[in-house]
């Protein structure tokens, strides 16, 4: 079955080829911005997050520019605060981790042998969301209004709206926005790697640059709701005066650096595994020879993400947190640089083991190592508590955290713009102006950030925008600005080879390292991903199967034609890659940008209370989500299979978990209840930290949160119900048991509302009515969703476009509602039993 | 502590030579190793060798934490120090059983050789304190009250920065930390429970007719504010402004004209409106107050 298929005459292969490629075209003209293809919002959403990373590295100049003398007043004291919290957040945010999910846009399906993602147009809204929300973000500077609170806004200084005005309402809310893109390409990424492989392709032959995204990607899934819960309570001081953080209320600071932390210390490895990802595809090719250890870098890539969660309190050894956590949290701050080594060995033990050919991304993956490796040692010195007290706040930790980041991240990725730049225009970057950035890159940075530990020794705290002269600091200040401008010299060599014109030069090879993952086939030229999708034998097929490039270019493979004008592509099963289903993606179509326009609408109206424009907003955003739903998901073949070649017949369509809407479903509801279960973890903390928890206020009582929970579990078993007869053909009855349920949630969410309402529970009292509310309402935007939901199964099957056979819609709301009634269950049973019951 | 810090730092550079040195030699070298001696490399430095090396260094630094950060001591201590961390200064009380309490600002005295409780708290946002000479940093959050105990081995000034951002004057918070011998110290705290004898005068009429004693208190005088700095023996104290300029008339006169001029963001409005000479005098009042 795997051998290639006869080699088709001349002509009609021209003809199938002709007919791939009017498939897969992207519009002309400006409708060119609506294209969805991978390669182009891949390339788009990397040059985006490039110019944010260059504009926050302006103002990193800026701020060393105002350190370079003590006492200096080049910028104001409020201006730097502007600028280093923006550094940071620019580069947190809006580069270090969307650059990876543009690369893997970009490089996952011709890597995987797959045509596209799963949801294209999921991706290119998730593009739109970034470009839009990051613009807000950045512009704000030049209205001197940016955030000043420091990139990780601990109330009460972010929180009081004195101190920290308009800039922090657009740090919370353009950065929300983006982490709901972010998510989307979680939710993207994950479904890709697991479903969309190329047949063959096993789980552990898949390219190790597939499974860290996987890893990442999961770690996202888990980092980033903490945070967004954050931001929801923190939105909510801001906005309406509900007391989460302020003590005199009942509140806690802590509560934030808890859930930021919980979200940060992750975020430090999704944006460093990725970076050793494309370090795992350099090494190999330059090395000529598979990678030494396939099992020792999956298993601690996967190591560290777990690692990766249980480290957060070491950013928070002097809150004043009892000794025996700090031991813990040390404890696992230090095991998390054994996984980290393993994977540097592995890279020693592979080039140990070829024959090293040092070219330019070499070079500066070498580069990056080297420096990674002495952040990783300063990191074990600040991992012990003992040791943090003296450096913690410190430039020690300003030096640490750049060592770790640009050796472990800024350098892996100009290694792989070299590397993989041939698979943009089929040209070449200059060796000699690589080499030359390298050197300047490599020199500067050190000479910037080495004297940082020395400053930081000498008790120079950080997030200063001045100092004085008498303290020993000067040399080491004028030092570091000398050496951060030759870094950025080193940078601006980089990005004027990308941009200087390559038309003179010939149109490379193929494949021009000689490296031996699937991506070397795509030609920069196409767009289509692969002529036809490949059977994979081997964790380096362009080495082990001979011809395959030829076969594969030849259409001697799956799914050579387009023969019906749809973009399609292979579902394959997890773990064995077997073909499984003909999978039709999206194609070009405004309502990507549209809906993520009209959402950045109403996020930007928020900031600036314009409570009409954001419902406006809204309101457009939800008909245009609804409106690519019904035309573009779901729909039911003209026939119920194909033949996809080499005598192979697949289905086109599936429901359940052989979908991957079903996946998508899943995992999305995977992060949601992880942003959930952070409200109730703040439920719980609060409680601890007080003697009375409830201050004496009256609480929602237990028959109302009851009734609810009990009517929502019947909405759940009738919406399952409908699932049930819907599969068996019971379509009238299907349609009543679901009114019924549409009712019973509608009924539900009224008891839900009734218990602190009736009550007379005052959010902005106390922080007990206020947590108690943001459980509520939680619950009720979910019974929203789950109405709409229902409401629009109803319309599809009355429709004509859900039927007992063709059932995705009614199985993925079934999914949303198992997690629906779990949520509701477990909200309601924290506000109603817990103040009671103990 | 200075000991984990050179183990740390010895220990760290070896390992960072020796594994760059691996490294280049991986890169340069001419003979290929086969695949199962590469992952014995593996196994043995990226595993075993680190595993060991952090139980190693792990066990010696929660071995050191009890005596950097001793628990409660049992009886109460001699002298308790409570610290309010405000946007952008420090209000210092010194409590001792048996006495009334004595406020201060800006500069913490304390006896060489005796353990000092430090009571860390904040009124507005978050603050950390940190005397680098003597030992780590703790933060000072709202609503919470965090404590800290420290010992000054040898007499000196030392400088002590605000480390956790706290808005747009962050970087001009800081105190001095003045350890004194013992006996000079009970002889110093013996003075501050009395007033400054220059208290009374023509400054003190003017100080409380601008309205100073709404925010500052000054012992022996009618101004007993709680907003702002203690100033009651400021003319003793080796800084002004938090630790920022140097204790002068001339920069206490510059001080009320111009506050926000010299430190963004403050709370004290500015008086340039009063008359110089107003301006002068008090600065030479408050200045006398030692």
């Amino acid at each position: 079955m795997s051998a290639p298929a006869k080699k088709l005459p001349k002509a009609d292969l021209e003809a199938q080829a002709e007919r791939l490629r009017a498939v897969w075209a992207n519009p002309t003209g400006w409708r060119y911005w609506t294209t969805v293809n991978n390669t182009q919002i891949g390339l788009w959403y990397a040059s985006t997050a490039f110019a944010f990373m260059l504009f926050a590295g302006v103002l990193a100049l800026i701020v060393r520019a105002q350190l370079a003398v003590p006492d200096n007043d080049l910028v104001s004291a409020d201006f730097y605060n502007q600028a280093f919290t923006l550094h940071g957040t620019v580069m947190m945010f809006l580069f270090a981790v969307p650059i990876f999910e543009a690369v893997a846009i970009f490089l996952l399906p011709p890597m995987l042998g797959a045509r596209e993602l799963p949801f294209p147009r999921l991706g290119a809204f998730g593009f739109w969301s970034f470009f839009l929300g990051g613009t807000f973000v950045c512009g704000s500077i030049f209205f001197n209004a940016a955030p000043s609170s420091g990139w990780f806004m601990y109330p009460p200084l972010a929180t009081d709206k004195e101190l920290s005005g308009i800039g922090a309402d657009i740090w919370l809310l353009g950065l929300s926005f983006i982490e709901v893109a972010s998510i989307a390409a979680a939710v993207e990424l994950i479904v890709g790697i697991m479903k969309c492989r190329a047949p063959g392709m096993r789980i552990n032959l898949m390219p190790l640059f597939a499974w860290y995204l996987l890893i990442v990607a999961g770690m996202i899934l888990f980092a980033f709701p903490p945070l967004i819960a954050g931001d929801i309570l923190f939105e909510m001081q801001r906005m309406f005066d509900w007391p989460f953080f302020d003590p005199a209320r009942g509140g806690d600071p802590l509560l934030w650096q808890h859930l930021f932390w919980i979200f940060g210390h992750p975020e430090v490895y999704i944006i460093f595994l990725p970076a050793i990802a494309l370090m795992a595809m350099i090494v190999p090719t330059f090395s000529q020879r598979p990678i030494v250890g396939y099992s020792w870098i999956v298993l601690a890539a996967v190591g560290t993400g777990f690692l990766s969660f249980g480290l957060w309190v070491h950013h928070m050894f002097a809150t004043g947190l009892p000794q025996i956590s700090l031991a813990f949290f040390s404890a696992a701050s230090e095991a998390v640089a054994i996984p980290t080594a393993v994977q540097i060995f592995v890279f020693i033990a592979t080039m140990l083991a070829g024959r090293v050919i040092f070219s330019t991304p070499m070079l500066f993956g070498t580069g990056g190592i080297a420096i990674f490796i002495l952040g990783g040692l300063t990191g074990v010195m600040v991992a012990l508590a003992p040791f943090d007290w003296q450096a913690h706040d410190t430039y020690f930790v300003v030096a640490h955290l750049h060592y770790v980041l640009i050796g472990g991240m800024l350098f892996p990725v100009i290694a792989g713009i070299y590397y993989y730049y041939p698979l943009i225009d089929a040209k070449h970057l200059s060796d000699r102006m690589g080499r030359s950035a390298f050197w300047l890159m490599f020199v500067g940075f050190n000479v910037a950030f080495f004297p940082m530990h020395l400053a930081g020794l000498r008790g120079m705290p950080r997030r200063v925008f001045t100092y004085p002269a008498d303290v020993g600091w000067d040399w080491m200040n004028l030092l570091s600005t000398v050496g951060a401008f030759v870094l950025a010299f080193g940078v601006l060599v980089v990005v004027v080879d990308i941009l200087r014109p390559k038309h003179r030069q010939n149109r490379g090879e193929q494949n021009p390292w000689n490296a031996g993952t699937l991506e070397w086939i795509s030609e920069p030229e196409e767009n289509w991903g692969v002529r036809s999708i490949p059977h994979v034998e081997s964790r380096y097929p362009l080495w082990d199967q001979k011809n395959l490039a030829r076969d594969v270019n030849d259409g001697r493979f799956y799914l050579p034609d387009a023969e019906e004008g749809r973009r399609e592509g292979l579902i394959t099963s997890v773990l064995d890659g077997d073909p499984m289903q003909v999978l039709r993606v999206g194609g070009t179509s405004y309502v990507a940008i549209f809906s993520a326009v009209s959402l950045g609408a109403a996020f930007i109206a928020l900031t600036f209370h314009w409570w009409i424009a954001t419902a406006v907003s809204a309101i457009v955003c939800f008909c245009a989500i609804l409106y690519w739903l019904w035309t573009g998901t779901a729909e039911i073949p003209e026939k119920p299979a194909k033949d996809v070649g080499l005598g192979l017949t697949l289905p086109l369509y599936a429901s359940g978990p052989a979908s991957v809407g079903w996946w998508a479903m899943f995992i999305t509801m995977v992060g949601d209840s992880t942003a959930f279960a952070s409200l109730v973890f703040g439920y719980f903390f609060y409680w601890t930290i007080h003697p009375d928890f409830t201050a004496g206020i009256a609480g929602p009582g237990m028959p109302w949160p009851m009734t609810s929970a009990v009517l929502f579990l019947t909405a759940w078993a009738a919406t399952f119900a409908a699932r049930q007869l819907n599969a068996r053909g019971f379509v009238a009855g299907m349609r009543i048991v679901l009114l019924l349920g549409l009712m019973l949630t509608l009924v539900a969410s009224a008891a839900g509302f009734a218990g602190p309402w009736s009550h007379g529970m005052d959010p902005t009292a106390h922080v007990y009515p206020a947590i108690v509310w943001v459980l509520v309402i939680w619950v009720l935007a979910h019974a929203a969703v789950g109405a709409v939901m229902q409401a629009y199964c109803l319309a599809r099957s009355f429709a004509g476009r859900l039927t007992p056979v063709y059932d995705m819609d009614i199985r993925n709301i079934a999914l949303y509602w198992h997690f629906m009634a779990i949520t509701a269950a477990i909200a309601f049973a924290v506000i109603g039993l817990f103040p009671e019951a103990v | 502590m200075a000991t984990l810090f050179w183990v740390m730092t010895c220990g760290g550079a070896l390992i960072w030579a020796g594994t760059v040195a691996v490294l280049l030699y991986a890169v340069r070298r001419r003979t290929l190793y086969s695949e199962p001696a590469a992952s014995r490399l593996i196994f043995w430095a990226g595993a075993v060798f680190p595993a060991i090396t952090l139980i190693l260094l792990l066990g010696y630094a929660l071995w050191l934490m009890p005596s950097l950060r001793p628990l409660a001591q049992p009886g109460a201590p001699t002298l308790r120090i409570e610290v309010t961390g405000r946007q952008y200064w420090w209000r210092v009380i010194y409590r001792q059983p048996g006495t009334p309490p004595v406020v201060s600002a800006n500069e913490i005295r304390l006896p060489v050789g005796e353990r000092v409780e430090f009571t860390l708290k904040s009124d507005d946002v978050i603050h950390s304190f940190w005397i680098p000479a003597l030992g780590g940093k703790m933060d000072m959050i709202p609503g919470r009250e965090n404590r800290l105990s420290l010992r000054a081995t040898k007499p000196g000034t030392f400088r002590g920065p605000c480390t956790e951002f706290c808005g747009t004057s962050h970087a001009l918070m800081a105190f001095s930390a003045v350890a004194m011998e013992p006996a000079e110290f009970r002889q110093w705290l013996a003075g501050q429970h009395v007033p400054s004898a220059g208290a009374t005068g023509t400054g003190a009429r003017l100080f409380i007719r601008h309205g100073c004693g709404a925010c500052h208190a000054v012992a022996g005088t009618e101004a007993t504010g709680m907003l702002g700095p203690d100033l009651s023996h400021l003319g003793s104290r080796e800084t002004l402004g938090a630790g920022i300029l140097p204790n002068s008339q001339d920069n206490i006169a510059r001080f009320i004209a111009e506050p926000d001029v010299i430190k963004p963001g403050v709370q004290m409005p500015g008086f340039d409106m009063l008359p110089p000479d107003d301006i002068e005098a008090i600065a030479s009042w408050l200045k006398g107050l030692k």
